[in-house]
This record gives C-alpha cells, structure tokens and sequence, in this order.
C-alpha cells in the first residue's frame, strides 16, 4: 500500500512538472492578462486575434500544408526505399540501412545546415523557392517512414506475394493488392510521425527557408525576441488549441486501440 | 510481347538516389567548405583558428558540460518514471505512458514559451540563474525522449528473471543492480543517444531562457547568420563527427533491430 502510493507520488510529481507550465498558460490565454500571475478578467481576445491577424493565420496554414506535403513524399519514398531495401541483397540493404541512420542520429542543426550549403550556397537555388525547405524535412522524415515500415514488412508472410505471382497476378498488382495492405500500419504510423516532426521542427527550417515563410517553430522564436505583447499572448492561444488537439487524436486513438482489443 | 517484370528491389532506387543526393552530398560539401576560404582555396585555417581560440575550446566545454548534465538529469528522473509505469503493476501501464511522452507531440517552441513564464513567475528574472534555467529547459523538452526507450527496454524484461533471483535469495537492491539494471543497458543507450546530441545543440532553449554563453548549435547559428559558410561547415564537422563517435560507441549504426529502442514504433 504504501509502495504505491510512493509510485503515485513520483509519478504525480514529474506529470505536475510537464504539464503545469502548459496549463497555467492555458488557463490565462483566457484572460486580457498580458503576465502569468496577475489577475485579470476572462477574454477571448487572444483567440480573435490569434484567427483574424493575417500574418498569424498565414503562418499556421502555411505549416500545416508544409507538414502534409512533406510527410506524403516522406511516406511515399520511405515505403517504397522499405521495401526496395528489404528485398534487396545483403550489402545493398545494410548500404541504405546506414545512410538512413545518418539523419536519425545526426543534430538537426547539422542536417539543415548541410542541406542549405548545398542547395543555397554550393548549387545556387533562388533564395525564394520551397525546394530546399522540403528536401532538408523530407530527408528528416524519410528515414522515419523507412523505420516504421522496415518491421511490418519483417512480420509479413513471404509466401503471400509469391502465392499471389504463381496465381497469375502481376508484380505491381501483387505490390498493391498484397504487400501495401500489409504494411499498412507501419506507412500510416510513419507518416504520423512526419507530421509532427515537420510541425516540431525548427533548425531545418530556418536554415532552408524562404525568408518571407515562417513555420510555427521560427515564428514563436521570432515572436520572443521581438516583445509584441499581442503577439506573445495569442501565440498562448496556439499553443492551447494545439495541446487541446493533442489530447484529443490520444485519446481517439486510445479509444479505437481499446475497441480493437474488445473484438 | 515481353512481360515487364518489376522486381521489388527496383523499389529502393529512388531512395538511394535521395539519400546520396540530399543526405550523403550534403556531407561531403560540409567538409569541402571546411577545408576551404571563402575564396574557394584548400586551407587549413579554419580548423586550426577552432582549436587554438579559447573562446571556441569553451564553447565545445560549456556544451559538453550542458550536454552531460541534461542528460543525466534526465536519466534520473526518467528511469524511475519508466520502471514504475513497466513494473509497477498498473493495469493500463500503457496508457499512463501515453501521458508522459505526449509533451513530444507540441511544438518544442510553445513548450518552452510555458515554461519561461512559470520560470519568470517563480523567479523574477531569468537571468540570475542561466544554467539552471538551460538545464531545466532541457530537461523540459527532452524527458519524454528518454522515457519512451527506457519503458520500451523495462517492459519487456521478463519477470521470471526478477523472480528468480529473489527466490535464489538475492535482496531487492541486488536484484536491481544484478539482475534489470544489465538487462536494461539497451534502453538507457538508446534514451542518451535521443538527449546527448540535441542537449549540445538545440540553442534555441538557451536564447529562449536568456542564457547568453554559446553552446555549439549557437555557433553554427551565429555564422550562418554572418554568411561564414566555412567556420560554419567546420562546426557542423566537429558535430559530425562527434556523432559518428558516439554511434559507434552505442553501436547505432550496426545492423541489429533494435536500434532505436523502438523509441519510433
């Protein structure tokens, strides 16, 4: 009994530490308080300003496409780059395995800033394209889709694409109708992981964007170098909806999990 | 009519193509500007005026420094939470889990926006007390990294190893330190391997939390912001291979399954 309530303690304690800092902040991005700890009124002035000040909305639409484009070629080339690998012969698979760790392992400040020597400094490319910004966070995410497909393409039966060959289907169809199925959940977990990659992400982007683009991660750490107080508290609003968002795709996927056990 | 046969390892060669172009091409470049001035002539300058200069010897010291001590901290806190969650015998361990890495899903930035304001409210002024503000700021952002392999590592340590040490006679300290603490190894690799190389890097905490001393990653920012292409690249070389040493210490880049933890699953 009172080992456990020792357990609930330290876990209580280290939850109070990660989740306090972003509660108090939601709490008073409903307030006209420009100050954590002073007491002011309830508003939802920061969430007005947060969806009607063009600047701000340009720039979380501009992240959220960002995310989705990256993560699809992220998904499309990691899964393909799975299973070229996995079939392939032994030295070829551990040649792509090790470059797919480079960015695993590597500090993202190291990734970005390579990618700009080599597409800004090195090959020139106007400094007002997206090419550089989603070739340096596909090559981040890539090797994540890789790393999510790699095992369920180890859990699949071999012999169902073989089967499905022998029965007079062709290689594409096969690959379609019989392997991408299977793999399903890893490309889908792989992307996931993209996206949020992509919407974590700030030394990438800020070595390899356009300069008039900003992603949420280099708007915020703009905004708090430069003090506008309007700004600051709306950005409270953001991160409150984006917690709120969180919370709720665990749970849904919590839930969808719990029901998948029940059947 | 000859029937096109796609063979399945065709697949990969788009991949290796964009791996070769945009993650292995890029290193090369990196060290190409290194060695050279900005006049494009081989050199060794840039690499020498790094090792001889104080200022940038205490650089690489501050961020080893940082580095060493968030990651430690980290391991601290993280190893209890993610033994309790894995043995502590709670029936949805898996879902209190979701808890304790959720943080990982919110913009770093916003996290450690938060952060900043309950510190100022607690302390009045950020600045009096730089790094341990850095290190709490790191230890903010990183923790769920280090909980995520730990758990993964500790839950699937089977209890009839723990439970025969006990029924051999061994005490509760000794099963701990004989028995999960080895087998647990894996998991703790993978957990510093996910802190040490961002903690000496990811300068954005430090500016955030006022802290002015440079780590490495400041650096590299400080001469991308000055168009210094080549001390820049020579940082990003120091890093690199400063990451190549720690992988091969941890075996990162060996061709076994587990090398992420399964921190990505």
């Amino acid at each position: 009994m009172m080992k456990k309530t020792i357990q609930n303690l330290c876990l209580g304690v280290i939850l109070l530490f990660l989740y306090a800092p972003i509660l108090v902040l939601a709490v008073y991005s409903f307030t006209d308080s420009t100050m954590i700890g002073s007491i002011r009124h309830f508003s939802l002035e920061n969430y007005k300003v947060l969806f009607t000040t063009p600047e701000l909305r340009e720039m979380i639409t501009g992240t959220l496409i960002l995310a989705l484009v990256v993560s699809a070629l992220s998904s499309v080339l990691g899964t393909l780059g799975a299973i070229g690998a996995f079939y392939s012969k032994r030295s070829r698979k551990r040649a792509i395995h090790l470059m797919n760790q480079i960015p695993v392992v590597n500090a993202d400040v190291v990734t970005g800033f390579s990618v700009c020597i080599l597409m800004i400094v090195f090959l020139q490319l106007p400094k007002d394209t997206y090419l550089p910004l989603v070739i340096g966070l596909t090559s981040l995410c890539t090797p994540f889709v890789y790393l999510s497909v790699i095992p369920k393409l180890k859990q699949m039966d071999p012999q169902t694409y073989e089967a499905a060959l022998d029965l007079g289907c062709t290689s594409q169809r096969a690959l379609r109708k019989v392997i991408i199925p299977q793999i399903l959940p890893g490309i889908v977990s792989g992307f996931m992981m993209s996206v949020t990659l992509t919407l974590d992400d700030y030394f990438i982007s800020t070595y390899t964007k356009p300069a008039v683009f900003d992603t949420i991660s280099t708007y915020v750490v703009n905004a708090t170098k430069g003090a506008q107080t309007q700004i600051k508290t709306a950005l409270w609003a953001l991160s409150t909806l984006i917690f709120i968002c969180v919370v709720l795709a665990v749970t849904y996927i919590n839930l969808s999990a719990k029901s998948e056990d029940a059947r | 009519m000859k029937k096109f046969y796609l063979k399945r390892s065709t697949l990969g060669i788009p991949y290796i193509l964009f791996l070769s172009l945009f993650v292995i091409a890029p290193l090369i470049i990196i060290c190409y500007y290194a060695f050279t001035n900005g006049a494009g002539q081989f050199t060794l300058q840039n690499l020498t005026a790094f090792f001889t200069s104080g200022d940038a010897i205490g650089t690489l010291i501050y961020s080893l420094l940082v580095a060493v001590v968030t990651t430690i901290v980290c391991l601290l806190i993280a190893y209890p939470v993610a033994f309790i969650l894995a043995k502590g015998g709670y029936k949805r361990g898996n879902v209190l889990l979701m808890l304790f890495i959720m943080p990982m899903w919110i913009n770093f930035t916003l996290r450690i926006t938060a952060l900043k304001e309950i510190l100022t409210l607690l302390e009045g002024n950020l600045a009096f007390h730089p790094f341990l503000n850095t290190i709490l700021g790191m230890t903010y952002d990183f923790l769920p990294f280090m909980i995520l392999p730990l758990y993964n590592t500790l839950v699937k340590i089977d209890s009839s190893y723990t439970e025969a040490a006990s029924d051999l006679g061994a005490k509760t300290s000794h099963v701990f330190f004989k028995v999960i603490l080895p087998l647990s190894i894996p998991g703790i690799v993978s957990g510093v391997t996910m802190v040490f190389l961002p903690a000496m890097t990811n300068y954005v905490v430090l500016d955030m939390m006022y802290n002015s001393t440079y780590i490495m990653g400041s650096l590299i920012g400080s001469y991308f912001n000055a168009y210094d292409w080549n001390n820049g690249s020579l940082i990003s070389l120091i890093l690199l291979i400063l990451m190549l040493i720690i992988s091969w210490i941890t075996g990162e880049f060996t061709d076994s399954d587990e090398t992420t933890g399964g921190a990505y699953e």
